[in-house]
């Protein structure tokens, strides 16, 4: 107890003589133009459905959020340019709460890249179920602007900002469709199960700040390397408690439960978002987290990712073979990715960075697709979602079902395509750091996932075909929205999978300063 | 010889030109069906072309790999567009060019032509990939991308079960190439790491080196050249150290060097057994020994992994069962010898006699299995697991006549089995049943089909003359000078195969015809026509194997060298002097060789 108080003390002591209370922080604003793009899109969004009432012209809402999202990514140019630079490189900005690096970079565009897709989506969808309003964009703004906070968190109360900000509006978007009781149902539950496991994350980080006296990553690490704790029991508590938190988020098992239930009853474009860019803020955060400030504690958290990711490989892929539903079945593959990005994390090396930067760009597109076909073939109520729903849209509409096919035998980790590199990866990322189980789990689960993928493959193109189906498939609308983000997901899937060094190299230009730090 | 020189990239055309073909018929619009199918010949037959001209060009005296072409593609990784040809792959290489646009003149998909011509396009390119891939991760690559096509193959053309058994199919072999995956990323990174060790001793040296070096200029003494040669070698080896690489024959050899080592010091004394981190740990390479084998048993199939063939070969169409049978079942037995034997010489050694015992499980199981058979595809598809079975015998013999064998035998049972099943599809077409008591005496109405058939039975059976014959006799041989027991009790899977492929011929051609079977139509000019080259290679590599087996010979021999070199295993004199000279000879006496063991 006593050694535990002076714990305690120690730290505070020294950071009342650091401590200048005059000082008001430089805020170096150009760091923050792509949070500030997004966030001002949002609110001028907002304020001028608020004034004019209707959308200025068809496709209004969908454009604006996606040319905020790809104005928001392109703001963070000069940022990389400047990163890069070997002479200045990454360094941390507004009082040092916020990490300005390649990482936090790679991720924002991950998270914009999400967001344009879901803007896309949502443009049909929303038309098709006689919700169009500007709500749903502007939540897709506001969550995605807490996401990159969260990507460049280097501070646990920023961090925790970022995961708010991103989380209340997941949770509006997942009750967004009116009519539907499973979407507010999703709704309600993703709240009570997500703010219990905020609760986590603030408990974590407040126990973090009682071992190490300090919420910023960095000074953590500066505090963990030079103080050896023999009582750690409190600081293993609050890594603990926070990755509870953080896991949650991600959908990693045990914290899975939430998942197929939400997905299942959001609305189809939402889960889009839900599946890509809030599963990369996630894994940002964690990533941040584990690798900045908890580095030196790596031989404490590795095992339990370790254990972690089993369990979510096994889980996702084990689920998802006995669903009906393709929603759900996604969800649960979506688990089993997460293990998979959870195998590379577990590395603790540069290249299990780069291999988790890669796995959730490359999903991201993966995801996408394969969202915009269920809210394709969902139909007007978005109830459309049982295997059989699927049957004979080969011979009905047989592009849509090639490129379905495709983004599926992508997930599978078929060659040439990026959803292969993306699980090579992080395998080698396993390899490299010794953990040769995980990596033959993790490929085993995947071919336990193939079979769920093939379900879905055997039902567009080799079901027997109930003739009196087929007119009535033939007529599924194709928005333009879905069209565009099928075609730039398959652009993407078929172009990474060809030429990794697309993604591998901006990954690996964005790795090296979070872990050589 | 003239692509030698011209440099043209055949193999690199050879992949790309089915790819292409497989676009192009994908975008042909649904108004212009008629042009599918002669494009789709044409690109084949393009491709078979390709390798022809290969096989013309190719140098039989030289052993190494040829026609190489070498680009990198993720230079991070190490991974190049590595290809190439030897002895060993060059006739995998043309059958999976030539059997194909043979299967698309002689059967025509019921429905879904355009899809059912893409996916095949794809195939071949895929087989000929796998065949000709030097580098670990595009052979993976190519080895997994055949399942997709194949897939929907069976799938979408196949018969009644087919959904059971694509699925069945695809699950098997995918379950084998995952850990396969994990297997080749672990050799790449434990040989780097085995170099970056390397490495640190160089280092040392080149720092002592440096500094007397160094001493010697500054005080104005002159310094050997050879020094400074030395000096850049370490240099260079120290650099380059931590670079990754798949490449297969990098690897190979630097394994086999440091196994040289390891063996000489054994044979020295020095050591006790084979523990060394060098480059590659003995339980390390074991494990990922054995992650290759599964992939490679599962794909061949090797007994008990076998049981999604019989599904897949029944259910799969007349072109499917020709392909999977003709060429995709060799991507195991070629994996065995290319990254079994060559990559793992020491493991190799050390799991012989299990795979060698499971091909002879499988020789005798699939013979007996194939006796009892009502269905007259499932009969030849368990021959295959027994035809499959004396391959990976005489592979794991790792004598030249077993080995070299082997790689006929993966020819003959491309041949042999790929025109079985061609017939099978035309005895369908005429009776729409597989079921053999359905059909009697049908030699009656049908005396060409039965006498094509007859050749092709005892083709596949190893009657003396015929191709056969050749691959057996090397494979029983050659397994006999190290593995005895093996050997003789395989020799007895060949009494069994006359046995069952007899029977059933009895069966169907013989007894008294029904009026429905001597309504049966016989064989046309044009189905004759395009079994003619089949028929041909049949006979002409029964009584003439010597141009194949003069060009496979090389090859296998430098392979068994290699592996006298890793390891203490040493080749019985007796087969040292190799067989293409021989086996021509041998034939006329030999015919009790096989099973008078």
């Amino acid at each position: 107890m006593h050694a535990l108080l002076a714990n305690l003390t120690a730290p505070l002591q020294a950071a009342d003589e650091a401590f200048d209370p005059i000082a008001t922080p430089e805020i170096e604003w150009f760091t923050i133009v792509p949070l500030l793009v997004l966030v001002g899109a949002a609110l001028g969004l907002m304020t001028l459905t608020a004034i004019t009432r209707r959308p200025l012209f068809g496709g209004f809402y969908p454009l604006a959020t996606s040319v905020a999202a790809i104005g928001a990514a392109v703001c963070t140019w000069p940022i990389w340019d400047r990163i890069q630079d070997p002479e200045r490189g990454p360094f941390t900005a507004l009082a040092g709460a916020i990490g300005v690096d390649g990482f936090s970079v790679f991720m924002t565009v991950v998270i914009c890249s999400s967001v344009v897709v879901a803007a896309l989506l949502a443009d049909g969808y929303l038309k098709r179920e006689g919700l169009d309003g500007p709500e749903l964009y502007v939540l897709l703004l506001l969550s995605a602007s807490g996401g990159v906070v969260m990507a460049a968190a280097n501070d646990l109360i920023v961090l925790f900002l970022g995961l708010e900000i991103l989380s209340l509006a997941v949770y509006t978007l997942a009750a967004m469709h009116l009519r539907r009781v499973t979407s507010q149902e999703a709704g309600l539950k993703y709240f009570v199960l997500g703010s219990f496991a905020s609760a986590f994350l603030l408990y974590g980080i407040a126990l973090t700040y009682g071992a190490t006296g300090s919420t910023n990553l960095v000074e953590i690490l500066g505090y963990l390397t030079q103080v050896a704790l023999f009582d750690n029991g409190l600081l293993l508590a609050g890594m603990a408690m926070l990755l509870v938190g953080l896991l949650f988020k991600v959908a990693a098992a045990p914290f899975h439960a939430w998942t197929p239930d939400v997905y299942q009853g959001a609305p189809s474009p939402v889960v889009a978002y839900m599946a890509s860019g809030v599963k990369a803020a996630g894994f940002a955060g964690l990533i941040r987290v584990l690798y900045l400030g908890f580095q030196t504690y790596r031989v404490d958290w590795q095992p339990v990712i370790y254990a972690v990711a089993i369990l979510t490989l096994l889980v996702g892929a084990l689920m998802a073979v006995v669903q009906t539903d393709v929603k759900r079945m996604l969800a649960y593959s979506s688990i089993n990715h997460a293990g998979f990005v959870l195998v590379a994390v577990q590395a603790a090396t540069e290249r299990g960075v780069q291999a988790s930067m890669f796995y959730l760009a490359s999903y991201t597109f993966l995801v996408g697709g394969s969202f915009a076909i269920i809210t394709i073939v969902g139909r007007t109520g978005d109830d459309r979602h049982t295997l059989d729903d699927y049957r004979g849209l080969a011979k009905a509409r047989p592009a849509l079902a090639l490129v379905f096919a495709l983004l599926l035998f992508s997930q599978a980790g078929v060659p040439f395509t990026s959803g292969f590199f993306a699980k090579f990866y992080a395998i080698a990322a396993a390899v490299d750091a010794g953990s040769y189980p995980l990596a033959a789990v993790a490929m085993l689960t995947a071919v336990i996932a193939a079979f769920l993928y093939l379900r879905i493959t055997v039902s567009m193109f080799l079901g027997d075909v109930d003739d009196a189906d087929i007119p009535e498939r033939r007529t599924l609308p194709v928005p333009v929205g879905a069209a565009i983000a099928l075609v730039i997901c398959v652009v993407v899937t078929l172009g990474v999978g060809i030429f990794p060094h697309v993604l591998t190299g901006p990954a690996g230009d964005a790795t090296a300063v979070l872990v050589g730090f | 010889m003239l692509a030698a020189n011209l440099a043209f990239p055949l193999l690199t055309a050879a992949i790309l030109v089915p790819l292409a073909g497989a676009l192009l018929i994908a975008l042909v619009p649904a108004t212009r069906r008629e042009v599918i199918r002669p494009l789709a010949v044409l690109f084949s037959a393009t491709t078979g072309a390709f390798t022809l001209w290969m096989l013309g060009a190719f140098d039989r005296s030289d052993a190494g790999f040829q026609f190489a072409t070498s680009h990198t593609w993720i230079e991070e990784f190490g991974i190049g567009w590595n290809l190439g040809v030897d002895g060993i792959s060059l006739f995998l290489v043309v059958l999976s060019g030539v059997l194909f646009p043979l299967t698309f003149v002689a059967v025509t998909p019921k429905h879904d032509p355009k899809a059912y011509y893409a996916w095949l396009l794809m195939l071949q390119a895929g087989c000929i990939g796998a065949f000709s891939a030097l580098d670990l991760f595009l052979f993976f690559i190519f080895f997994e991308i055949v399942l997709v096509p194949m897939y929907f193959l069976i799938g979408g053309w196949g018969y009644g079960q087919r959904i059971y058994a694509a699925l069945k199919f695809f699950l098997f072999t995918m379950f084998g190439s995952a850990l396969m995956l994990v297997g080749i990323v672990s050799l790449a990174f434990l040989d780097r790491d085995a170099a970056l060790e390397r490495s640190e001793v160089a280092s040392e040296e080149l720092a002592g080196l440096q500094e007397s070096i160094d001493v010697r200029e500054v005080s104005g003494v002159d310094v050997p050249q050879e020094e400074y040669d030395r000096l850049d070698e370490l240099t260079a080896s120290v650099e380059g150290a931590d670079q990754l690489t798949f490449d297969l024959v990098e690897i190979a050899e630097g394994r086999a060097e440091a196994l040289a080592a390891d063996q000489a010091a054994i044979d020295a004394g020095e050591m006790e057994a084979r523990d060394s981190w060098n480059p590659l740990d003995w339980e390390a390479a074991k494990w990922i020994f054995l992650a290759f084998a599964l992939a490679f048993a599962v794909k061949v199939p090797l007994f008990p992994l076998h049981t999604w063939l019989p599904d897949a070969h029944t259910q799969a169409p007349t072109a499917g069962s020709v392909i999977l049978a003709g060429v995709m079942l060799k991507l195991g037995t070629y994996g065995f010898v290319r990254f079994g034997l060559y990559l793992f010489p020491d493991a190799s050694l050390f799991f012989a006699p299990v795979i060698a015992t499971l091909g002879v499980i499988g020789i005798l199981y699939g013979a007996v299995v194939a006796t009892m058979q009502k269905d007259i595809k499932r009969l030849v598809a368990y021959s295959s697991v027994a035809h499959l079975g004396f391959i990976a015998l005489g592979t794991f013999a790792m004598t030249t006549q077993g080995i070299g064998g082997g790689v006929l035998q993966m020819v003959n049972h491309g041949i042999s089995t790929g025109a079985l099943f061609l017939l099978l599809g035309m005895l369908y077409e005429r009776r729409h049943t597989y079921d053999i008591a359905a059909m009697s005496g049908l030699q009656k109405a049908t005396p060409v089909l039965a006498g094509v058939f007859t050749l092709v039975m005892l083709s596949s059976i190893g009657l003396p003359g015929l191709n056969g014959f050749v691959g057996e006799f090397l494979v029983l041989a050659g397994a006999y000078l190290t593995l005895k027991w093996w050997a003789v009790v395989a020799a007895a899977g060949v009494i069994l195969a006359a046995l069952y492929l007899l029977w059933a011929y009895q069966r169907v051609f013989h007894g008294e015809p029904t009026e429905e079977d001597l309504a049966t139509p016989d064989m046309r000019v044009g189905e004759l026509a395009y079994m003619a080259p089949l028929l041909v290679l049949i006979v002409f590599l029964g009584v003439y194997p010597k141009p194949v087996l003069e060009r496979i010979e090389p090859s296998v021999a430098a392979l068994v060298s290699h592996i006298e070199g890793a390891t203490d295993f040493e080749e019985p004199t007796a087969a040292t002097s190799g067989f293409s000279g021989e086996a021509a000879d041998d034939h006329g006496d030999a015919d009790d060789h096989g099973e008078g063991e």
